[in-house]
């Protein structure tokens, strides 16, 4: 253990963590996701790169449950995912043990951040390279939250955001198109958010809705490409409203 | 002794150390071992030496406008009363208030250190803490020095957003949810006026008179419990100190002297 106690992440004299940077470079090559929240219902979508044929996809699943009224996507290093991941639901459960109440949403995402943190001021060890997009309803108010959080640990609530490759894209998007939205149609709004990005069809998106009543809820393919093609039906509307000469004379 | 940090500490283990493997969950407090021969010995005899000292009586109990807690006020060592005002009831924060039964310091430090952990569980989560969660709290903090001789029986009284609550708290390490407790060497007097009393929708005057006599009793019966009576009331603003009677007053309140008839008088013999 002698030489585990440098620190890797250090300052550089214009004052960078170049490791963070460079961790939230390996979060800009990750898939893209993004999180919509609405009154009563938020979404969070996750590209999907194409299976490969042999692969079993549902060993795949990119968007986790923390605990029942919480959930978690992410992109970047799907590895250390998987780690953050395993801390965060102990947590959860260590929470409700020594309080007895489930954690808040602002609580456990705090915890995530503060755990990114950590990592980047430690000897020995890398930051996390990735952001995740924390959501879930608070279980004294009900009231629904979209936090994210990213490899230097800082973390802010929000209405919709993305991350991931392209998500300028797809946050340019959000920021033109969003309005306070329920049910159905905040679905709709995360879905045609990522397929600005993503080519179209439900094998390249994987949507996962909560709602206060029946926590998270994995979409099925099936289901997606019903509303991929509500989308596209609308958009085909709205060209042919633009170039159908006008009404009024 | 090293102080229990464990509340300000965050879960996720400190790093540059090999504990990385343990996965999230921080090891327990650590203590220094006294330099005896016989350890096992010596904590016997620490425990012996506190263990009469649950002289007292404390009570507290759920009703419908929320909750009574009332205590006395001796602290007795052995046959002597080192005190008469001893404030048993100890306000862990405007709205929840803590009992002490056992050791005087235990149960002091232990719940200025509860009120600390509830301030900073408020400045973290900007909400308070439920009286649940509190109670939780020093619980675990108590198993976790089970066996070293601690000695506290305390009860959590307060009020938060699901309603009263009331927990009973003991340095064994028991934790238990109730709407009627009474704890020291003066519970088993206290009980019997308290549970022949009782009734969920007193008002508050009624639930005070109940708790002030409880306590009266208790010090007329126990030698070791005396002083003052305390009645405190938690209601949804928080907590309220009501009245603090000297119960040697109460008592000639209950039974006034009554003239009585004289059945021989002596009369003073005249002459020689």
């Amino acid at each position: 253990m002698a030489r585990y106690d440098r620190a890797i992440t250090v300052f550089s004299p214009d004052g960078h963590l170049f490791q963070v940077e460079y961790a939230l470079e390996a979060v800009r090559k990750g898939n893209a996701a993004v999180g919509v929240r609405g009154t009563d219902t938020i979404v969070l979508g996750v590209e999907k790169k194409s299976t490969a044929k042999l692969q079993d996809s549902r060993s795949v699943r990119k968007i986790v449950n923390l605990d029942d009224h919480i959930a978690l996507a992410c992109a970047g290093l799907k590895a250390d995912a998987r780690v953050l991941v395993n801390r965060a639901r102990i947590e959860c459960q260590s929470h409700r043990l020594t309080v007895e109440d489930p954690v808040t949403v602002e609580y456990i995402t705090r915890y995530i951040a503060g755990l990114q943190q950590k990592y980047t001021q430690s000897g020995g060890v890398r930051p996390f390279g990735l952001s995740t997009l924390i959501i879930g309803f608070d279980p004294y108010s009900g009231a629904p939250s979209l936090y994210q959080t990213d490899p230097s640990g800082t973390f802010s609530a929000w209405k919709a955001n993305a991350t991931g490759r392209n998500s300028n894209s797809i946050r340019e998007f959000l920021e033109k198109n969003y309005k306070e939205t329920s049910g159905q149609e905040t679905v709709k709004l995360a879905i045609r958010a990522l397929l600005e990005v993503v080519e179209s069809g439900g094998k390249n998106i994987e949507v996962a809705v909560m709602t206060r009543e029946h926590g998270l809820r994995q979409l099925e393919e099936a289901e997606i490409d019903a509303i991929v093609a509500e989308i596209d039906a609308e958009k085909a509307a709205a060209e042919a409203a633009k170039k159908a000469p006008p009404k009024e004379t | 002794m090293k102080l229990d940090t464990s509340g300000l500490e965050s879960s996720a283990p400190l790093f540059g150390s090999s504990n990385e493997l343990i996965d999230g969950i921080s090891a327990g407090p650590s203590f220094e071992i006294p330099d005896t021969m016989d350890f096992d010995g010596f904590q016997k005899e620490a425990v012996q030496m506190v263990k009469p000292a649950k002289g007292t009586t404390t009570l507290a109990f759920i009703f419908k406008e929320g909750v009574m807690v009332a205590a006395d006020s001796r602290a007795s060592m052995g046959g002597y009363i080192s005190s008469q005002s001893v404030k048993k009831i100890i306000e862990i924060n405007p709205y929840m208030l803590g009992t002490m039964a056992g050791g005087a310091a235990d149960c002091q430090f232990w719940h200025r250190n509860l009120g600390i952990k509830c301030r900073l569980h408020e400045l973290a989560n900007k909400r308070r803490i439920s009286v649940t969660g509190a109670s939780k709290l020093l619980a675990n903090i108590l198993f976790s020095y089970r066996g070293m001789g601690l000695s506290v029986g305390t009860m959590i009284a307060g009020w938060d957003e699901t309603g009263p609550g009331l927990y009973y708290v003991d340095s064994e390490g028991g934790r238990l949810k109730g709407t009627r407790f009474s704890v020291g060497s003066g519970s088993p007097y206290a009980y019997g006026v308290l549970d022949n009393g009782y009734r969920y929708d007193m008002s508050i005057e009624e639930a005070a008179e109940l708790a002030r006599r409880a306590i009266y009793h208790a010090t007329f019966r126990d030698a070791a419990s005396g002083g003052v009576a305390s009645v405190y009331y938690v209601g949804p603003d928080g907590w309220k100190k009501l009245s603090g009677d000297d119960v040697g007053e109460l008592h000639y309140k209950y039974y006034p002297v009554m003239p009585s008839t004289v059945e021989q008088e002596m009369v003073e013999v005249a002459g020689a």
